[in-house]
């Protein structure tokens, strides 16, 4: 059976969002392999969330809890997660693209001798010369040019998934599956160990923000932020910003948008003061509707929007904001 | 104590100029004339970070490329910023490297160049932004590794405390040197070469290493360049994001007063 495995990833008890999304693509690949999804759970007393795994599509989830494995420690979730690869054999591997899928995905896949694309946008199969082949679509040039990469040979086919790029599937109340509870053999694992883990309090989340108000460089000679932070609080919007707008410490790095920094899909997503590079409009183009609003009529901005205006920022926004108040 | 640091490093396009990039219709095969290239900025707060330790702890720093026989010149600019030795490995049979052969082939380099404590590494480059070639290389050389760090402190031959980027904090880490790290730009600022540097750079030695390097301590040549690179490019395409973009015009009122009109009408609010 061809099968793919989703290696989830959870915190606060909660699983994150990318392993949702991968498990609705997983499914969609599943089906056209005719094969299973699996799943990989990592951590201490994580049950209910092996549960929740079967409702999104998984058929199989193999439950690892520990309590060493209560913080990331990647010696283990690595042998961990490699043992039980080797184990089945699936066809397809998907981890999220998260600081610790990062880091736990290259390694796996230098452990199997096998294949790994980074942060792809899309995953879909091709018969090619009458094999199956997981193409994967990815960014490259800082997002100017997307890279079709497949793993010819071999086994399995390895992708780490950009979160919050594809769809999150709904949660189906009557599906069963099996959990497979594994009690992991915990040797000299710790050669790098997680002493703690510190959070640096993150307020709201860019991620499931309806509205986002993203600023860039061209608001240094409007006067500065203050006009995002304006129209985010009309409209009850997120704060966010280019690379640029980072650099000045307008916004944490949090907060910056684009092929370094995060993607969303907002429902509106508001552009001020940003020319358009490529490598920042990447992380928004998934946006229901795009406005863009910049001085400078050429700006690439203006391709990737579907509401353009041109004029200057330290006029029309005071406008939008006092406009969107009535 | 003293630490034998290694920073493997790499030649990449200036990022800046990635604009400039294109097609050829012909081949499907990305441009790139008259892009010029630059030490990947990441692998700059790398040999940065080595150095701050040298100072710190006494030791040596060496440098480490794989690339074409240009990639030279980022080792020399890293020997200018004030690394002791640089080592390239440049061999015709590397070429078509995926990161997987990559980090193969730095291994056997560093293997043939002696013993580390540290190995360190930029996070990402900014041409193929994987990330993949820290954690390999820690298992081709089946010692651990840390990536994003953004802050190394050192407390004796044995052990390095790590701070490691997560989404909302950090991770505080224990690790075992030798150990891989990888680096983010918050790390540190980086020096720039200065003409004293420059001049101390010409009198250092640069080891060339080829395949035979590698084979020396075991890697086969089914491991190296195209030969050992799973993964294939299939196609390379403009990025699909152009809008058909309505814009609207007039005084700062009568645009805010139309544009929150349509915002409504296409459900956006």
């Amino acid at each position: 059976m061809k099968n793919v495995v989703v290696l989830v990833e959870q915190g606060d008890n909660r699983l994150m969002d990318v392993s949702l999304e991968m498990l609705q693509k997983a499914t969609k690949l599943a089906a056209v392999l005719g094969g299973n999804v699996s799943a990989i759970l990592i951590g201490n007393q994580c049950k209910d969330l092996a549960e929740e795994l079967i409702l999104y599509g998984a058929s199989k989830v193999f439950l690892i809890e520990d309590s060493r494995l209560q913080l990331y420690q990647s010696g283990p979730y690595i042998r961990i997660t490699a043992d039980i690869i080797s184990d089945i054999s699936p066809e397809i591997v998907l981890i999220g693209g998260t600081s610790i899928g990062m880091d736990i995905a290259p390694r796996v896949a230098a452990m199997l001798r096998t294949g790994l694309t980074s942060h792809c946008v899309d995953l879909y199969i091709e018969k090619i010369e009458g094999k199956d082949q997981l193409v994967h679509i990815v960014p490259g040039w800082k997002g100017n040019m997307m890279i079709k990469i497949i793993c010819p040979e071999r086994r399995p086919q390895m992708a780490t998934v950009r979160p919050g790029v594809m769809e999150k599937g709904k949660p189906d109340y009557s599906r069963r599956g099996e959990i497979v509870s594994i009690s992991p053999e915990i040797r000299d694992d710790f050669k790098a160990k997680t002493l703690e883990m510190v959070c640096e309090g993150e307020e709201r989340s860019l991620d499931d923000a309806d509205i986002v108000v993203s600023g860039g460089y061209g608001l240094y000679s409007a006067g500065g932020f203050e006009l995002v932070e304006g129209l985010a609080d009309a409209i009850n919007g997120e704060v966010a910003g280019t690379r640029p707008a980072f650099d000045q410490g307008w916004i944490p790095e949090s907060r910056m948008i684009g092929q370094s920094g995060k993607t969303v899909k907002p429902k509106l997503f508001v552009s001020i003061g940003a020319s358009g590079a490529m490598h920042y409009t990447t992380g928004f183009s998934k946006s229901k509707v795009v406005v863009g609003i910049d001085k400078n009529p050429k700006a690439s901005i203006f391709n990737v929007s579907d509401l353009g205006v041109v004029g200057d920022l330290e006029k029309i926004v005071p406008c939008l904001i006092e406009e969107l108040k009535k | 104590m003293s630490l034998n640091i290694i920073v493997c490093i790499k030649q990449v396009p200036d990022p800046e100029h990635f604009d400039k990039i294109s097609i050829d219709p012909g081949t499907g095969s990305i441009q790139r004339e008259g892009i010029p290239s630059i030490t990947n900025p990441l692998d700059r707060n790398a040999i940065e970070e080595a150095l701050r330790k040298k100072e710190e702890f006494g030791g040596t720093v060496t440098v480490l490329t794989m690339g074409p026989p240009q990639a030279k010149k980022s080792i020399e600019d890293a020997l200018a910023m004030g690394a002791d030795v640089g080592a390239i490995l440049c061999d015709g049979a590397f070429a078509g490297a995926d990161t997987l052969s990559t980090a193969c082939v730095l291994s056997g380099g560093i293997r043939s160049l002696g013993d580390f404590d540290l190995i360190l590494c930029g996070s990402e480059t900014v041409d193929g932004a994987t990330g993949h070639v820290a954690a390999q290389l820690a298992e081709f050389l089946n010692i651990p590794h840390v990536t994003f760090a953004r802050r190394i402190n050192v407390i004796n031959e044995e052990t390095a405390i790590v701070e490691r980027s997560i989404e909302n904090g950090y991770l505080r880490v224990e690790v075992k040197l030798p150990a891989v790290i990888s680096v983010l730009k918050s790390i540190n600022k980086y020096r720039l070469p200065t003409v004293m540097g420059i001049m101390e750079a010409a009198g250092k030695e640069i080891v060339e290493l080829g395949h035979s390097a590698c084979e020396l301590v075991g890697i086969t040549g089914d491991e190296i360049g195209l030969k050992g690179s799973p993964t294939r490019v299939l196609e390379v395409f403009e990025s699909p994001q152009r809008r058909n973009v309505e814009m609207i015009g007039g005084k700062p009122e009568e645009i805010a007063r139309r544009l929150v009109r349509r915002l409504y009408e296409l459900e956006a609010l």
